[in-house]
């Protein structure tokens, strides 16, 4: 699954997702003239979350621009650029921000092409950051991609691990449509391999990340990787999990989601959002639409409570789903 | 610095001004009879605005617009076949029946749309005019928005963005008194639009929207601002639509006065400008009678190939949800 050549001689290097992030976006800069970079505080700060130092030096202020706190204008300034000639990588510092430019997104960035009859091309990326886990509280925690999937005409993308938020970086910008790079702000510190260069991974595609036997646990960003822990622990109650990446929300790779729960027979799905009307909902309905005679036990769905993301630690710890929430969801539904 | 209308340019505004003006009337007529689906915002009234700026454009200087946009489409040149297509929802339209009225676009010829969200294209036209200073042009952008979009978040933001990175953005406020059905004076606080542009760090210029000759004079003072990198403007023309907020009788509401429409009739843009040309012999009454009675035959002809034109193939539906890379 790996598409990227490493050389013979060399040992895979590990970089952290924070420092993935920056190295797709200059990549894509390097090669693309028509490629800037604008957003709050992404040029003199380097980001708040620190995933955009280095490129003001490399690039110049002419491409990596900070932008008045105005997500409306900045949203738009992608879009009008986008429509007349510059491939822009539009920073949204927090997902939760969304509302200050849901126009310039649902109205605008995800309907031009279609509404003037497909003589507009829109080679826009917003990258953004969700999730919770830091105690920033309700406003700055929040896992709303959703709100994305929900509006044809924008791609959603949502990397997991250091290797892909490179890779999606570099095909969303490659892309000449717009799309959400949905990042994860617990996952900034998380190392991986992640090859020299440029190189794709593909939108669309999701990431069998481990194989399995007798359950199908379906999760995306950083919910993966608790989906890895619950397959470890869930190996005691006789369950071999097999773990999908979806990496990609919109467009969905339902293939590789069916073909494993016709295998399987059994699907979890988790994921940090909201448990009420989340992606999982969309996932579960698709799957008992195409394998509903493959199915041996109701589809499960972890997700958060139904609550805003609450600002004390312990409370916070408690809303966040984990491996443990999987495990217990999984052996409550399979009566184990 | 004033640039000075030629003979030439006057009577191609003129031209400009009556292909909008009969187009809309015919429009307003398919819309009261229930020709075509949807609702039309007319710019009857307001076209000295649109012919007096795109005077000054090219096709590679890009326009955003509003619901009230075929104006801005046909003085941009936009053709009347392809947009009486649109208006009626055919293949042959400039959106292939996709968009209709208040999302009417022609790439070609720099309109970046029509827009139903109000404000909505201001952001969208700052980011044409940020393109044109990346990519080292000399072209410019503008966006035509209502007094009442001035009250949107979008129009301040844009603003605010467009003279920080002294953008090549032209920001023309077609103030005719309305917010939909909503008087100025109930919807904001000032009398003149122009009088925030100080506030962003931009001139802000008043011109009498009725008066195309004045439109072009100060169009022309922003549009060579903005080419030479001096940044933007705020360009407020106070004019007047002399159909309702949507098709022509509207929805009845009673929000203003007949008398009030008619003081506004006496200025008609239209009159004015023909006023003026025959008065510095320019034209003759009977010349210009002659541009109207061909632009109607063109708007009769391109009403007919709307007409004539096959509805959108529903297996198409799905078609321009995204560009498909090969």
């Amino acid at each position: 699954m790996a598409e990227a050549q490493l050389k013979d001689d060399q040992a895979p290097r590990k970089l952290a997702y924070v420092n993935a992030i920056t190295e797709g976006i200059a990549e894509v800069m390097r090669e693309q003239e028509q490629a800037f970079l604008a957003g709050e505080d992404v040029a003199g700060a380097g980001s708040v979350f620190g995933y955009t130092g280095g490129l003001l030096a490399e690039f110049g202020a002419d491409r990596v621009i900070d932008t008045p706190i105005s997500e409306k204008g900045i949203m738009g300034l992608g879009v009008g650029a986008a429509a007349t000639g510059c491939r822009p990588i539009i920073d949204l510092m927090f997902m939760d921000f969304l509302g200050e430019c849901m126009d310039e997104v649902a109205n605008q960035m995800a309907k031009m092409r279609y509404m003037f009859g497909g003589h507009a091309r829109l080679p826009v990326t917003v990258l953004t950051m969700s999730g919770a886990g830091i105690s920033l509280a309700a406003q700055h925690s929040q896992s709303l991609e959703v709100w994305l999937t929900h509006l044809p005409g924008l791609k959603v993308v949502t990397p997991a691990t250091p290797y892909d938020a490179k890779g999606l970086i570099i095909s969303a910008c490659r892309d000449d449509n717009p799309v959400f790079v949905v990042l994860n702000k617990l996952s900034l510190a998380l190392q991986g391999e992640v090859p020299e260069g440029a190189y794709e991974v593909p939108i669309g595609k999701a990431n069998i990340m481990r194989e399995g036997k007798n359950l199908t646990i379906i999760a995306y960003s950083r919910m993966v990787h608790e989906a890895m822990q619950a397959a470890d622990q869930l190996k005691e109650f006789g369950i071999d999990a097999e773990v999908i990446d979806l990496r990609s929300l919109s467009p969905l790779d339902t293939d590789t989601i069916v073909a494993s729960v016709k295998k399987t027979h059994r699907a979890v799905i988790v994921h940090e959002a909201v448990r009420f009307s989340g992606f999982g909902g969309e996932l579960a309905a698709q799957i008992q639409e195409l394998a509903f005679d493959y199915l041996d036990a109701p589809i499960g769905r972890v997700g958060a409570p139904f609550s805003p993301v609450p600002y004390s630690p312990s409370l916070e710890q408690s809303y966040m789903p984990n491996a443990k929430r999987i495990v217990a969801e999984t052996r409550r539904l399979l009566g184990i | 610095m004033t640039i000075q209308a030629t003979d030439a340019v006057l009577l191609d505004i003129h031209e400009s001004m009556v292909r909008i003006r009969i187009f809309e009337e015919e429009a307003g007529k398919l819309m009261e009879n229930g020709k075509v689906p949807g609702a039309l915002h007319l710019y009857v009234g307001q076209e000295a605005v649109a012919a007096g700026v795109m005077a000054h454009l090219e096709d590679t200087d890009h326009i955003t617009s509003t619901h009230r946009g075929h104006g801005h489409v046909i003085a941009k040149g936009g053709e009347f076949n392809e947009m009486y297509a649109e208006l009626f929802g055919k293949a042959t339209g400039y959106c292939k029946g996709r968009g209709g009225s208040m999302h009417i676009c022609n790439m070609e010829i720099g309109m970046l749309g029509s827009n139903g969200i109000v404000g909505g294209g201001i952001p969208i036209a700052m980011g044409a005019a940020f393109s044109k200073k990346f990519r080292k042009t000399k072209e410019v952008a503008a966006s035509f928005f209502g007094d009442g979009a001035s009250n949107e978040g979008s129009f301040h933001e844009a603003a605010n963005m467009a003279a920080l990175y002294k953008l090549p953005l032209i920001l023309v406020c077609e103030n005719n008194g309305f917010g939909e059905y909503t008087s100025q004076s109930n919807h904001q606080a000032v009398v003149d639009v122009a009088d925030r542009a100080a506030g962003y760090g931009m001139p802000g210029v008043v011109v009498d929207g009725m008066d195309a000759i004045a439109v072009y004079e100060a169009a022309g003072e922003a549009v060579a601002r903005a080419r030479n990198g001096e940044g933007p403007t705020l360009l407020e023309c106070k004019t007047y639509r002399f159909y309702d907020h949507v098709g022509v009788r509207g929805m009845g509401l009673s929000y203003r006065t007949d008398e009030e429409v008619e003081n506004w009739k006496q200025r008609d843009p239209i009159k004015l400008i023909e006023e003026k040309l025959i008065e510095q012999g320019i034209s003759t009454k009977r010349k210009l009678n002659a541009v109207h009675k061909r632009v109607r035959e063109e708007a009769m002809a391109g009403i007919k190939f709307a007409e004539d034109s096959p509805l959108p193939d529903p297996d198409g539906l799905l078609e321009d949800v995204y560009y498909v890379q090969a």
